[in-house]
């Protein structure tokens, strides 16, 4: 990801990029683009490489971000009428960590309107397609910024994931893409979906990216409380199980100033198989390539054990509990008052909130709210929200038995590949089935790493998450390098 | 469970929408539907268990009680309004 090599320059690969998202502008992956300044910082880097400066590990590396990440670059849409023409004046931090090490920002990705969806559909903006088909969706909810990366528009996007928005695009275009453990990367500058399930993470087309992002973006931010301090860079327990005695660590060497991770000695790990997940409602040719890297696994000596998580069944109900109650509360700033849209059908400070909010969200956001107000309400809080805090508990619970029977999980990400624009956007039933598999991994705060595999006979990608304890994100990213 | 035409428009009232007529009848159906799928967690008992509202393993997070600079100043804050007076934000009559 490097231009170090000197055999490039930072303006040329703007250049190329910004000329791919052209090409690909039928695919709709961006909202908005910053060709002038993107090309004047890469002028900039350039400039700095010839004097010998020091210009960090992402010299030159244009990246896209998902159009919820704060900056005032262009304006932070989140894909809703309600936040136009907001220009943020504050900058993420992962933004600035990214910038710190020279990568070039070249534009905001498409998504479904505040990351409510597992389709891009529910764009205000209309729907990003899927990098292998047009006729179908992009995943979401961070689908503009896997298509970015799956038709090498950029190496690497960002994203967020409250219940698979990461995980379910990266499959659905066959890339990498990692949710990591909850509070692993800042969330401030991050439009808030539902705080006590967002992560921030990245899409990449290797594992070797994902762990040089990692390796910069992770610890803890005095702007975010819920951080925590770093992990990924100083965790020298069991950690790195995979490299065997003598060879070279290519991750700790990608980051040339990163400390060294012990690497345990036994090249042998358990991977988990959850039996629960298969049944008939998977699509057979994802069942089929989950069975095919079960088998990779125990060609290479791996252990495989079978699972038994009977509660996990519940986790998509919790998580739809849970996370538009939480939605409730965060979405309330959004009135018309401060910033974003306005509508002009007003008479008085009560028509400013409620048109303003009529007008600027999406069926979708409003189902949410609302859905989130019902499981808040007195009569029905003990019945829907409490019990399903209960319930998550009960998940977290059976995620750490499981985690004393192995040392990671391997499952689908998502129930089918790449379904049609239109089949399910106007059944939220329908859409929700989808996120079956990736929620349960944010109820409990775990990281999970999707990785491609393969494709289906009609060549739609398809994609498995790694699942790993708490603080297990680099040897999710180690692991899934024996899987390529 | 059934969602009456009453109870739409109470949680409409509670979210700050002015749903149509159309509107309200279509998103009535949505959420039964979800209400309906999200029921499932009666057939589960949970006596004695604990609810978890966070995954977050740490306590407290403590900084001194300091004023930072911040990123964004007064000007830039209000630039972001439709309108502003004074220094302070500008709303159509409240009654």
């Amino acid at each position: 990801m490097k231009i170090a090599d000197k055999n490039t320059t930072a303006v040329s690969l703007v250049e190329e990029a910004l000329k791919k998202a052209q090409k690909f502008a039928d695919y709709h992956v961006f909202n908005f683009l910053d060709n002038e300044n993107a090309l004047k910082k890469a002028a900039e880097i350039d400039k700095r490489i010839k004097k010998g400066e020091n210009v960090g590990r992402l010299a030159g590396v244009p990246f896209a971000i998902k159009d919820n990440f704060l900056a005032p670059v262009g304006s932070t849409t989140a894909s809703a009428h309600i936040l136009e023409g907001f220009v943020s004046p504050v900058t993420a931090t992962v933004i600035k960590k990214l910038e710190a090490e020279g990568a070039i920002l070249v534009g905001r990705t498409n998504l479904d309107a505040f990351a409510h969806g597992s389709s891009t559909e529910n764009s205000y903006y209309g729907p990003t397609l899927n990098s292998a088909d047009q006729t179908r969706v992009a995943g979401g909810s961070s689908g503009g910024s896997a298509v970015a990366v799956a038709l090498d528009i950029v190496p690497f996007a960002t994203g967020t994931d409250t219940g698979g928005s990461i995980r379910q695009p990266a499959a659905f275009n066959g890339i990498y893409g990692l949710k990591p453990t909850y509070g692993a990367v800042s969330r401030y500058g991050i439009v808030a979906m539902a705080s006590s399930t967002d992560s921030i993470g990245f899409l990449t087309r290797t594992p070797e990216d994902m762990d040089l992002l990692m390796s910069i973006c992770a610890g803890q931010d005095p702007y975010d409380m819920t951080t925590l301090p770093d992990f990924y860079n100083t965790n020298t327990d069991d950690l790195r199980y995979f490299a065997p005695d003598g060879e070279r660590n290519i991750a700790s060497e990608a980051r040339n100033d990163g400390p060294e991770r012990a690497c345990r000695k036994s090249s042998s790990i358990r991977v988990g198989a959850i039996k629960d997940f298969d049944n008939d409602t998977v699509h057979p040719e994802i069942r089929q390539a989950l069975k095919d890297k079960v088998e990779q696994l125990k060609q290479k000596g791996h252990e495989i054990i079978e699972l038994d998580m009977p509660m996990l069944k519940y986790a998509l109900a919790v998580y739809y509990i849970v996370v538009p109650a939480e939605i409730s509360s965060n979405l309330s700033r959004h009135d018309g008052v401060r910033y974003g849209f306005r509508s002009d059908k007003v008479k008085n400070l009560d028509d400013v909130y409620a048109n303003t909010r009529n007008e600027g969200f999406m069926a979708e956001n409003k189902r949410r709210i609302m859905i989130g107000n019902f499981v808040l309400s007195s009569g029905f809080y003990d019945a829907y929200y409490l019990k399903a805090q209960k319930v998550r508990t009960l998940i977290i619970e059976e995620y750490a038995k499981a985690f004393e029977k192995c040392d990671f999980i391997l499952t689908p990400v998502a129930p089918n590949p790449p379904f049609k624009l239109g089949e399910k956007v106007n059944d939220p039933v329908a859409m929700y089935l989808e996120d079956v598999m990736s929620t349960p991994i944010n109820l409990a705060g775990l990281p999970a790493l999707t990785i491609p595999a393969g494709t289906t006979k009609d060549n739609l990608p398809l994609g498995l998450q790694l699942i790993g304890p708490r603080r297990s994100d680099a040897n999710l990213i180690e692991l899934s390098k024996e899987l390529m | 469970m059934k969602i009456t035409r009453e109870e739409i428009n109470h949680l409409a009232q509670l979210s700050n929408f002015s749903l149509s007529d159309e509107e309200a009848k279509s998103l009535g159906t949505d959420l039964e539907n979800i209400i309906k799928y999200i029921s499932q967690l009666d057939e589960l008992d949970v006596k004695g268990v604990e609810p978890t509202y966070q995954v977050f393993e740490m306590e407290n997070v403590w900084r001194p009680d300091e004023i930072q600079p911040q990123e964004a100043d007064r000007e830039q804050l209000l630039a972001l309004t439709k309108e502003q007076q004074d220094n302070q934000i500008k709303v159509p009559k409240v009654l």
